[in-house]
């Protein structure tokens, strides 16, 4: 919405087209806020928030698309308030800016804030502002209509997307000089999550069949605080405001991995903290398989103003009242660090050359900025900056293109009507449901917040016969209207092309570097933390077509400053 | 029951699709074992419910807020409960 609003006030005609109502998007659940060095609190830099976020990505962000995005910052948040907004605010009118993990002045030394937050309803009130000024802008929305597949001329040049409307079941073109995909993450391919059931990685499987390789697939963020047994999200706000992480044994144990940041390290760190005290035994409950998150030393006023939505999560989905007592928590899958490839304007970037029409932002987009490992806060920031840029760059696209669209060839659009047609048609088949689990699984036991060689070897294998079933999935429902078993069947086999990518990634990658962590890779003297930088400071690119895995250099030139220079990444 | 209309059932079904996990998990639940049994005029207020933005949405199902419609606030029950 970011991207269409600049498109749309430049006077371009602007298509947006929607699984479900724009601001029902999972966007909604960002609860903790949007980072920029605005310094309002306290002395704060651009040039510190590039640092952390280096530091965060364990080296492997592009230095200049960093760059970029911190020095945006100021700007793009400053432009967010200026379209309605309602940030939290300071007595003397600034925006208030809370402490968030990974969060640091001076170049690493110790916490600042900076994240901008509306209380716990960022996201939401993001998607509201910029709604209303699509409206205003006459952004033409197609809401409950599902992109099927990107179409790409003889050229590979992108010439707009084929999509079903889901009232009808009606497939159309939507041919454009210019598609941006912001279609999100995918969470959904592990079985414990924090995203929302819409998080199918769409975009990504388009691409992917669309002969588009897949960045860094195998760098997922785990938070560290899912409700445990549900998912549900437990913000790193808690642990801003003073909560802490306690074993069985009641100790705070983050003192012992992060003496300094302790719980507001950031959170591959909490999460390995976490992981490993459940595994040396120090879990709590009768499996001793989560740990607990304290806030009962804080003041109950304090919880219900600064942290309201959490109470009413913790009973609903742990039965415990936070007030009385810990939280039971553990690592869940939160956040895809890869995606499409793409350059710091957004536009899409195959061998090295822009794809003719070809845009991505948020998180189906890797730019990359969040490297190995997202700092919290940076992806509503990769949202705003990124939407801005690849607009920009689409416009200047634009103008330079003839004002006739150029005819298609049938051949262009066949794929997708082949795809549906085969769902149509399967006879003796697999149920969603039962492929979508056996996925989940795969990915939760094979290729998990800590990784193991032989598992992972297995787990290649595995997602294979899992593929085979997911070509194989049959509906019984044929109807045309509202149908929610074809549309979850067609999400199924997007969801599967990035669990492979993610699999096949990860199995290859035999370093540890932020969030992908092998138990092969250990940290040792030679190589702390279990990073490899001689043979693996480098993006992973996965193809569709053969499973085919390349790799390309990650960019340590920033834009203006100089490079951040490779250090062990510790806090 | 009264036969509701089977499309406008299906609209419903994809409309509880939703932003947030939290009210996909408690849909999901209510679709498994209270759905069926409503009444037409209990779906209706169900479809007026779900035009709620998100936030909303988790607050009243949360018992955070109320809504003054009784049909609407007795669906809210359910979802409470389930
Ligand atoms: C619980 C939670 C809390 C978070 N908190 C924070 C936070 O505090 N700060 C922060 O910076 N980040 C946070 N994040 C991360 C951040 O919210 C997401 O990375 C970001 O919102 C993703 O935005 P997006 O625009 O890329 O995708 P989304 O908001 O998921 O939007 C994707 C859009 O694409 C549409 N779409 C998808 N597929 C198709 C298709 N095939 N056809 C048509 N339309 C399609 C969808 O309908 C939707 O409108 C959080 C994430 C979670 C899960």
């Amino acid at each position: 919405m970011r991207a269409a609003l600049q498109l749309s006030e430049a006077g371009l005609k602007t298509a947006v087209l929607s699984k479900v109502f724009p601001t029902r998007s999972h966007t909604v659940a960002a609860q903790g806020g949007v980072s920029a060095s605005l310094g309002n609190s306290e002395e704060d830099h651009w040039h510190w928030h590039m640092y952390d976020t280096v530091k965060g990505s364990d080296w492997l962000g592009d230095q200049d698309a960093i760059e970029f995005m911190c020095r945006e910052a100021p700007k793009v948040v400053t432009e967010l308030e200026h379209f309605g907004m309602p940030f939290d605010r300071n007595a003397d009118g600034t925006i208030y800016q809370r402490p968030f993990g990974g969060h640091m002045s001076n170049f690493g030394e110790k916490p600042v804030r900076r994240a901008c937050a509306a209380a716990d309803r960022t996201g939401h009130a993001m998607l509201h502002a910029l709604y209303q000024r699509n409206v205003r802008a006459n952004t033409h929305f197609f809401v409950e209509w599902m992109a099927l597949d990107l179409i790409r001329d003889a050229d590979g040049n992108v010439q707009g997307v084929i999509a079903m409307e889901m009232e009808t079941s009606e497939i159309v073109v939507f041919q454009a000089k210019a598609t941006l995909f912001a279609t999100g993450g995918a969470g959904r391919i592990y079985a414990s999550s924090t995203n929302a059931f819409i998080n199918t990685g769409d975009g990504l499987g388009m691409a992917a069949r669309a002969g588009i390789p897949l960045e860094d697939m195998e760098f997922w963020q785990f938070h560290p605080t899912g409700v445990a047994g549900a998912g549900v999200l437990i913000t790193e706000g808690v642990r801003g405001e003073g909560g802490i992480l306690r074993n069985s044994a009641g100790e705070r144990f983050m003192e012992r991995y992060a003496p300094n940041a302790k719980d507001l390290a950031s959170r591959d760190v909490v999460s390995r903290a976490m992981v490993t005290e459940i595994n040396e035994g120090r879990g709590c409950g009768p499996n001793k398989d989560h740990v607990l998150l304290d806030i009962t030393h804080l003041d109950p006023e304090v919880i219900m103003s600064k942290l309201p939505g959490i109470r009413e999560i913790s009973i609903k989905f742990a039965g415990v009242d936070p007030i009385k007592a810990p939280i039971p928590v553990v690592p869940t899958c939160h956040y895809q660090m890869g995606g499409i490839p793409t350059n710091y304007h957004g536009e899409v970037v195959v061998g090295g050359k822009p794809v003719t029409g070809f845009y991505a932002a948020g998180e189906c987009a890797c730019a990359s900025v969040h490297g190995a490992n997202r700092l919290g806060t940076n992806s509503l920031l990769d949202l705003l900056v990124f939407g801005k840029s690849s607009a920009n760059s689409m416009i200047d696209f634009i103008k330079q293109q003839p004002l006739e669209l150029p005819e298609l060839a049938t051949s262009d659009v066949e794929r997708s009507v082949a795809r549906v047609e085969r769902l149509n048609k399967q006879t003796n088949g697999v149920a969603v449901n039962d492929a979508r689990t056996a996925m989940q699984r795969t990915m939760q036991a094979h290729c998990g917040v800590f990784r193991f060689k032989d598992m992972l070897a297995q787990g290649v294998e595995k997602i294979l016969e899992v593929e085979k079933m997911v070509q194989q999935t049959e509906i019984s429902d044929k109807s045309s209207v509202f149908n929610m078993a074809r549309i979850e069947a067609l999400e199924l086999e997007n969801l599967i092309e990035v669990a492979k990518a993610t699999m096949i990634s990860a199995n290859a990658r035999t370093e540890s570097r932020g969030a992908h962590v092998r138990d092969d890779a250990p940290d040792t003297a030679e190589t702390p933390n279990g990073r490899d930088d001689a043979n693996w400071l480098k993006h992973t690119l996965w193809s569709r077509d053969g499973n085919r895995l390349e790799y390309k250099p990650v960019n340590m030139q920033p834009l203006t400053v100089d490079t951040i220079a490779l250090k062990t990444r510790s806090y | 029951m009264t036969a509701y209309d089977p499309i406008e059932l299906k609209r419903i079904r994809w409309r509880s699709r939703r932003g947030l996990l939290e009210l996909d998990l408690v849909l999901e639940r209510f679709f498994a074992q209270r759905f069926d049994a409503l009444s037409p005029a209990e779906i209706d207020a169900y479809k007026r419910i779900l035009d709620l933005p998100d936030t909303d949405f988790l607050d009243v199902v949360n018992g955070k807020a109320d809504l003054d419609d009784p049909e609407e606030a007795a669906i809210i029950e359910i979802l409470r409960a389930v």
